[in-house]
């Protein structure tokens, strides 16, 4: 199953930027031309020949994922299987090198708001379910709602406006690298992520109500209360251990989202992780950079669904694995 | 209660589906209905922007730079001198556009992909399948992105884009599992056997049967179109600038003014979330009402509380006149 899926992920990834139209190889043009001081030896062709795109589509297909030799390496078997993703066409860096070094910061921001999503989501989607239809549970789900509602860029936007305006107060816009100062690293990166992990925190939270909520009218949560057991034990032992499987599923659908997160927030806040270096690449139309940002993109989603079908089938002995 | 069982207001209420619909909503869906007045506030403003809003949404009045609230901007006005209220009611047209042309274009595409990838089956459904497996591995912003660089930006562009991915996405699977469920009931077995045409089984058996999952999809999408289509005009990738799209009006030169105009950074976001709001509680509202699979199921449970209390009533009044019964049989 994941092995086709992968592969068409490199025809995905391959087509997407494969689709370029001449004018944009024009624009590309102008605006190197403009910024890279590059001159006579700067044309359509030039650029055509750089990306790769003056084979036909199948060589090009086969150069890029390393099954022919790449003419711009020296006829070397390089591309996708051998992993290499190819040149930023700006920089003259390799687009893994680029990658691996933004990588830590994205996955710093993910975490703090993976961590915040899950701490918000899980009490307040247990409780809301528990005592369901008190004010507690019409409080939480307003929660839940507000957040699904409200974007994520406007709730940065609010907390970089409104604090400077009453306490002149404003986070910091500069990134601090974490070995230069770890304290002023951790507390730049505490707010963007708190403020992702808030607004991913409404679609999780109802997801746990739910989950809760059918698992309290089981057969088997009526059997436990029956046999006299503490509303602790019932809750913990047998409701929460059945409840709190089919999330742990949603822990790996949430990466896309989390990506899409870090995207928006990086922009907002300066910081320079993949979501920056994606958006940079964009706007300089690197399509290198992009190609290789996509691939390892996709590719970690697909493995993380894997992954998360497997701890599913390992958690959950009525799973079996044909 | 009556003889028959059935009362004529009974069959009065089921004779109009749109009505009953509605009926249902204001009765049993508070929430719903305050998102359906939201949705309709909404729809006003879109259709007629040009009539309430009390200035042009381009109309740049230079005295007026970075004004405050006031009678005569009741929101205030941006760097350029352009009046906020405007620029939101005919934001408001823009998120409708791509919302309902966005959400259309998604119904229709994955009811093409997946409706048909089901009803065939086999080895077609398998590559298919792949595909949208394929498709739903790539973060759907950046993807949104990504396109958008290439076909550059524009109300057109923003809508297919989104309609199409969001189409591929989520959507086709929904279709097709429905699809399949269909295709073991007993109704499609009977009309194959009789040699019904594949098309007209597609169209008077399957369509009717998959509509309801067809009209949640799209009202529960509606929400998550306005918020995409905000994004991107957000990272400058959406509508270009003088049309006036809300995201749009959180960024770009906008933000460099939010300190000294704080009006600025508020209304549009505050417009974007009352409004997702809104349609969220609306599709929720519709899902309920309309979800098969929900009727009766969850909502029997919540029922049962009420029916409850009624039993116990009813138990007690038993309880009391057989109590006088046996008072006035003592006496």
């Amino acid at each position: 199953m994941i092995i086709p899926t992968l592969f068409l992920i490199t025809i995905l990834v391959f087509l997407l930027v494969r689709f370029v139209p001449g004018d944009v190889i024009d624009m590309m043009l102008a605006q190197m031309s403009e910024q890279s001081g590059m001159g006579a030896e700067l044309t359509a062709d030039y650029l055509r020949a750089a990306m790769g795109l003056d084979q036909p589509l199948l060589k090009q297909y086969g150069i890029w994922m390393g099954f022919l030799p790449n003419p711009l390496e020296g006829d070397q078997f390089l591309g996708v299987v051998q992993g290499y993703l190819g040149e930023s066409l700006w920089k003259n860096k390799p687009v893994l090198t680029e990658l691996i070094e933004r990588l830590p910061i994205s996955i710093e921001l993910g975490l703090i708001a993976m961590i915040t999503g899950w701490a918000l989501a899980m009490p307040i989607g247990i409780y809301s379910a528990l005592r369901q239809d008190t004010t507690w549970d019409y409080l939480g789900r307003s929660f839940a709602i507000v957040m699904l509602s409200v974007p994520g860029f406007w709730l940065a936007t609010m907390v970089i406006v409104y604090p400077s305006i009453w306490w002149s107060w404003t986070p910091s816009l500069e990134y601090i690298p974490f070995l230069k100062n770890p304290g002023g690293n951790l507390l730049q990166f505490l707010l963007p992520g708190f403020l992702m992990g808030t607004n991913m925190s409404g679609g999780l939270m109802r997801m746990v109500r739910t989950m809760v909520l059918e698992v309290m009218r089981q057969d088997y949560i009526r059997t436990a209360w029956s046999k006299g057991l503490n509303e602790r034990t019932v809750i913990i032992r047998h409701a929460l251990k059945n409840a709190l499987m089919p999330v742990v599923t949603i822990a790996g659908m949430m990466l896309p989202s989390l990506i899409a997160g870090s995207v928006i927030m990086e922009q907002i806040f300066c910081l320079p992780g993949v979501g920056r270096l994606t958006f940079e690449a964009l706007t300089q139309r690197d399509y290198p950079i992009i190609s290789g940002i996509n691939l390892v993109m996709a590719t970690t989603v697909l493995f993380c669904n894997l992954l998360t079908d497997i701890t599913y089938a390992w958690m959950d002995p009525r799973v079996q694995y044909r | 209660m009556a003889a028959t069982g059935i009362q004529s207001s009974d069959i009065r209420k089921r004779r109009n589906p749109i009505a009953d619909f509605f009926i249902r909503l204001i009765k049993e869906k508070p929430l719903g209905l305050i998102g359906l007045i939201i949705v309709i506030t909404l729809l006003l403003a879109g259709i007629f922007s040009e009539w309430l809003a009390p200035y042009g949404y381009n109309q740049i009045i230079l005295s007026d730079r970075l004004d405050g609230p006031s009678v005569k901007h009741l929101l205030g006005c941006d760097n350029l001198g352009r009046d906020l209220l405007s620029r939101i009611i005919f934001g408001a047209r823009i998120s409708m556009i791509v919302a309902i042309a966005g959400s259309a274009i998604s119904t229709a595409i994955s009811f093409m992909v997946g409706a048909i990838s089901g009803f065939i089956g086999g080895k077609y459904d398998m590559t298919v399948q792949r595909f949208v497996d394929a498709w739903m591995c790539f973060p759907p912003l950046v993807l949104y992105l990504i396109v958008m660089s290439i076909l550059g930006p524009g109300l057109m562009q923003v809508i297919i884009v989104l309609g199409v991915s969001m189409g591929l996405g989520g959507g086709a699977r929904v279709t097709r599992s429905a699809v399949i469920r269909i295709k073991e009931d007993v109704y499609f077995e009977a009309a194959r056997a009789i040699g019904v045409p594949t098309w007209t089984i597609m169209m008077r058996h399957v369509l009717p049967n998959i509509l309801p999952i067809m009209i949640i999809g799209f009202s529960t999408g509606l929400g998550g179109f306005i918020l995409a289509e905000a994004s991107l005009s957000f990272l400058g990738f959406g509508i270009p600038p003088p049309v006036p799209s809300w995201g749009g009006m959180l960024s770009g030169t906008g933000r460099q003014y939010m300190l000294q105009a704080p009006w600025m950074a508020l209304w549009p976001g505050v417009a974007l979330a009352v409004v997702v709001y809104g349609v969220n509680m609306l599709g929720d509202a519709v899902r309920d009402l309309f979800d098969p699979r929900l009727r009766g199921g969850l909502g029997r449970f919540g029922g049962l509380a009420g029916h409850q209390e009624k039993l116990e009533k009813l138990v007690q009044k038993k309880k009391a006149e057989a109590e006088k019964q046996r008072a006035s049989l003592r006496s």
